[in-house]
C-alpha cells in the first residue's frame, strides 16, 4: 500500500481518527481503573490509620482547612465498641527539602502521639527518607503540652535526622499543624 | 537480518542505555534501588512494544508530515494506560518511581523505536525490536539499579544483608553517574575481549 499523501485533509483526517481512538482508549481503562485505584488509596489510608492508633473498629472521617494552609487536614476519629480511642490527622508540611509532604500522625486523649506515619515525600532518599525509620519512634507518647515539637538546634526537644534538619524540622511542622487544627477542633 | 538477532542486539550491541545512552534522566533518576529500576524497565519495555506495534501497523496510513504527532499520541495514550494500571494494581511501586512514569512519553528510546525502527519494518520484526529494546533498557536499569543499591543501601531488591548505613554517595544522584560511568567501561572493555 503506498503511503498516503500530506494533503490537508488527509492530515486533517489522520490526526482527528488517531486523537478520536486514543481518548476512547484511555476513557476505557480510566473506567475499568477507577474502582481499583479507589480501593488501592483507601488501603493505603487504612493502613497508615492502624500504625499510628490503637485498635478501632469504626471511623469517622471530616475535613477542615487550617489557618494559612494550602490544603485540608483530614481528620479520622477512631472508635472501639462506641469509645472514642483517638485521633488520626493526615497533615502536610510545604517546608520539606523538596516540597510538600504528607504524614498521618495518631493522637490519643487529645494531646498524646500515639505513632506517626509518612504517607507521600520525595524527600532525600538516605537523607530525608530516614523519617520513615525508627527515627519518628522518638515522637510516641509524648505529650503535646509539654513536649516541644522543634529540633533541638531551635531550642526544642526532638532530635533530628543527621544531615536532614530541614526534613525533621518539616516534620515537626507538619505533626505541629495537626495538632493545632485538634486545639481548634475541641475549643468548638 | 534474522529475528534473533533482531531480538537481541537490544542487551549489549545496540544497548539503549549502556551503547546508545538513551533515556538517560528515568536512568539516572529511579535506579536507587533495583526494584525501581526493574519496575521503571517493564513500564517501559510495554510502551514500546505497544506502541512499535501501532505504529508499524499504521504506518502506510499516516501522512508523512503529521507523523510525529501521530506518534506521540499514541505513545501517551499507552504510558497513560500502564500509569492507571500501576496506580490501581502496584500502588507502592507507583509511589515511588512518581513522575518517571508519565515521564515516559518524553524518553527518545520510545519515539526513536518509533520513528527509526517500526515505522520502517514490518509487524512482526518491531514487535521484536521493541522487546529487546525495552527488554535491554530494563537490564540496564536493574543492573544500576542493583550496584547502587548494594552499595548505597546493602541491600539488593530489598534484602538488607549489610547491616547499618552503606556508602550515601551511590543513593544521590551523583552516585548514579559514577556508577553509570563505571557500568559503561566495564561493558566496552567486556566487548573488545
Amino acid at each position: 500500500m503506498a503511503k498516503k499523501e500530506s494533503s490537508f485533509i488527509n492530515m486533517v483526517l489522520t490526526l482527528f481518527v488517531v486523537t478520536a481512538v486514543a481518548a476512547l482508549a484511555l476513557g476505557a481503562v480510566y473506567n475499568a481503573t477507577k474502582e481499583p485505584i479507589a480501593i488501592a488509596k483507601r488501603l493505603k489510608i487504612e493502613k497508615a490509620i492502624g500504625e499510628v492508633l490503637p485498635e478501632f473498629d469504626k471511623i469517622e472521617e471530616f475535613k477542615t482547612l487550617p489557618e494559612g494552609g494550602k490544603d485540608s487536614l483530614t481528620f479520622y476519629n477512631a472508635f472501639k465498641n462506641g469509645e472514642p480511642v483517638g485521633t488520626a490527622v493526615r497533615t502536610y508540611t510545604d517546608n520539606g527539602f523538596s516540597g510538600r509532604f504528607w504524614i498521618m500522625v495518631g493522637f490519643t486523649d487529645g494531646d498524646v502521639i500515639s505513632g506517626t506515619s509518612v504517607l507521600e515525600h520525595k524527600e532525600t532518599p538516605g537523607l530525608g527518607d530516614k523519617m520513615k525509620t525508627i527515627w519518628a519512634d522518638q515522637f510516641k507518647g509524648k505529650n503535646l503540652t509539654t513536649y516541644k515539637l522543634k529540633v533541638k538546634k531551635d531550642g526544642g526537644d526532638v532530635d533530628a535526622i543527621t544531615a536532614a534538619t530541614i526534613s525533621s524540622r518539616a516534620f515537626c511542622d507538619a505533626t505541629q499543624r495537626a495538632y493545632n487544627e485538634i486545639k481548634k477542633e475541641e475549643g468548638q | 537480518m534474522n529475528q534473533l538477532q533482531n531480538f537481541t542486539k537490544g542487551f549489549i550491541k545496540d544497548n539503549p542505555v549502556f551503547v546508545l545512552l538513551l533515556g538517560m534522566c528515568p536512568t539516572l533518576a529511579v535506579t536507587s534501588t533495583a526494584i525501581n529500576g526493574l519496575g521503571m524497565g517493564l513500564a517501559t519495555t510495554f510502551v514500546l512494544v505497544m506502541s512499535n506495534i501501532v505504529v508499524s501497523l499504521i504506518k502506510n496510513l499516516i501522512p508523512d508530515k503529521v507523523r510525529i504527532p501521530s506518534f506521540i499520541v499514541i505513545i501517551a495514550s499507552f504510558v497513560t494506560i500502564v500509569e492507571l494500571t500501576m496506580q490501581a494494581y502496584v500502588p507502592d511501586l507507583f509511589d515511588s518511581l512518581g513522575i518517571f512514569i508519565p515521564l515516559i512519553v518524553v524518553n527518545c528510546i520510545v519515539l526513536g523505536r518509533a520513528e527509526a525502527f517500526a515505522s520502517k519494518n514490518n509487524v512482526v520484526s518491531s514487535m521484536i525490536d521493541g522487546l529487546g529494546m525495552g527488554l535491554g533498557f530494563a537490564f540496564a536499569l536493574t543492573l544500576l539499579g542493583t550496584v547502587r543499591e548494594l552499595f548505597g543501601s546493602g541491600s539488593i531488591f530489598g534484602m538488607k544483608f549489610i547491616p547499618g548505613d552503606a556508602i550515601l554517595v551511590f543513593v544521590l544522584s551523583p552516585g548514579a553517574f559514577i556508577t553509570l560511568g563505571y557500568l559503561i567501561a566495564l561493558l566496552n572493555r567486556l566487548k573488545k575481549a
